[in-house]
């Protein structure tokens, strides 16, 4: 509760502050809206339901191209761990793939899927399969071998070993990286949505576009600050448990 | 409590380790880490490998464990051929390695989910047993990081002696637990052993605890690992590791290491 407090008082003083910023400075709002336009335009935005439909589309293209990420990362990192030939091979491109701005993906994904939903699906599970991989081996090799080596003695072998004991020792790393590839997946989403115009729906990427193409500074922030609300809410809500799991279990935390 | 019922009537197995020889490669050089070594421990038997560091006794009870694949030579268990890990010889590190993902009954229970032919009710049951045993049983639900040194290494034993193995394979077991815990735990292992008559083998390189715990100690040298000699302790037990006698021995089977 203390904690909860402290963090809006946090974000309240960022809010007075820019305020103040506008006050004191006088900027056009073109180039800094003061706070209250901005929410007037998310009040707009809200009560014409065209923000929450926007929203909508946003994270269900999210949701779908994460969820597809990590469930073809996921397997191919614990397979890298095995062996130090797929590291050398796979891993290298997984690695490549990891530092591709997945931006650069914008151009062949609309000579392969043309402006549709592919195309978005694409550039998000291309910019989430890379760091997932990454984690996930990076994860299974740090283990301590001892882990395996008692769980072998123990009788667990095989698919039980991998889900029971590789997949939970390797939680500290997957985490983090499960969250990196959360974060990337946001990114290449946003550059897909500013960049690829499609019809079949109209998300927070477009909204932020056509605010810049109208001068509509007040919309551009606006949709910033959804985004970043949006993207604390999901890791409040898929990591933090997580977390918090982890941190009991490992006995880990802030540091004192 | 009592032992339940099924589970104390298991047999002791027999080892049978038979001219194993392994040797490592390194990048510069090969190490010969064991060279013919033949050993047999009774059922029920308390046997301590003892040696210096790099006599090969950890790599031999890994060979036992079937964790290691020898070079040369093989191992019964039990009169079968020992060809990989398996649930009856069962092993306890240095380390207690305890998962930290689950808590003190999860680890405890850890072994004894894959062990066939048991209820779930059955497998808390013998669980909850093992953890009396090791006197933490209020612990169950606590997380390893909570536990000390000497407790964590407790949960280790139940989570080992919980499947009821017919073997259980000790690596230096006590190795970074300071004095006074390790004392305690001498007399724990002393009296589960008793109790639950298991075939254990025990490495160590500290001659006194050879000396306390073992029916035999079986001396190793190093370069190559090789069994110099063995020796029947017959003090009776149960052992306190501070008593003249065991001192006196001691020193005796250290004068023979310096020989060796």
């Amino acid at each position: 509760m203390r904690r909860a407090l402290i963090t809006t008082a946090f974000f309240a003083t960022l809010v007075g502050l820019w305020k103040i910023a506008t006050v004191l400075v006088g900027w056009s709002p073109v180039l800094l809206p003061p706070p209250e336009s901005v929410a007037e335009y998310l009040w707009g935005a809200l009560k014409d339901g065209s923000l929450a439909e926007a929203a909508l589309v946003t994270l269900e293209r999210l949701l779908m191209g994460y969820a597809i990420g990590v469930l073809i990362g996921l397997p191919i990192g614990l397979m890298i761990s095995t062996s130090d030939i797929l590291q050398d091979t796979v891993g290298a491109l997984a690695l490549g793939l990891q530092t591709l701005p997945s931006v650069c993906w914008i151009p062949l994904a609309l000579l392969w899927f043309g402006q549709t939903e592919g195309a978005m699906l694409f550039v998000v599970i291309m910019g989430t399969v890379g760091s997932v991989v990454i984690a996930t081996s990076t994860g299974a090799r740090s283990i301590p071998p001892i882990y395996a080596r008692l769980a072998r003695t123990m009788g667990s072998e095989g698919f039980d070993k991998w889900t029971r004991v590789i997949l939970p020792a390797s939680l500290p790393f997957l985490v983090t990286g499960m969250k990196q590839g959360w974060a990337f997946a946001w990114r290449s989403l946003m550059a897909a949505e500013i960049y690829v115009t499609i019809l079949t729906g109209f998300g927070l990427g477009h909204l932020l576009h056509y605010g810049r193409e109208l001068s509509a500074m007040d919309q551009v922030i606006g949709i910033m600050l959804v985004i970043v609300v949006i993207g604390l809410a999901t890791d409040k809500s898929l990591f933090a448990p997580w977390e918090r799991f982890m941190h009991r279990r490992w006995g880990t935390g802030a540091v004192q | 409590m009592q032992a339940p019922e099924a589970f104390a009537a298991a047999p002791s197995a027999m080892l049978a380790v038979e001219h194993i020889s392994k040797s490592f490669d390194t990048p510069r050089t090969s190490v010969r880490a064991l060279d013919d070594v033949s050993l047999e421990v009774k059922g029920g038997e308390f046997v301590c490998l003892l040696g210096p560091s790099g006599c090969g006794k950890s790599t031999l009870l890994d060979i036992i464990a079937g964790l290691t694949v020898p070079d040369k030579g093989r191992v019964l268990a039990d009169g079968e051929l020992v060809q990989g890990p398996g649930r009856h010889r069962l092993v306890m590190f240095q380390e207690p390695a305890l998962f930290p993902w689950l808590n003190v009954f999860g680890n405890v229970m850890f072994g004894l989910r894959r062990a066939p032919g048991l209820t779930p009710a059955r497998r808390r049951e013998i669980a909850e047993y093992h953890l009396q045993l090791v006197d933490l049983a209020k612990f169950g639900k606590s997380y390893v990081h909570e536990l000390s040194g000497g407790m964590k290494q407790r949960v280790a034993l139940a989570r080992s002696l919980a499947p009821d193995p017919r073997v259980l394979l000790m690596d230096e077991p006590f190795a970074s637990l300071d004095a006074m815990t390790r004392e305690q735990l001498y007399l724990d292992l002393q009296r589960i052993w008793e109790d639950r008559k298991k075939t254990i083998v025990l490495v160590t390189h500290n001659v006194r605890e050879a000396v306390c715990l073992g029916d035999r100690v079986v001396l190793m040298s190093p370069s190559p690992g090789r069994i110099r000699e063995e020796l029947a302790i017959e003090l009776p037990r149960p052992r306190d590791i501070n008593t003249a006698e065991n001192a006196a021995l001691a020193q005796r089977l250290t004068t023979a290491l310096a020989r060796a």
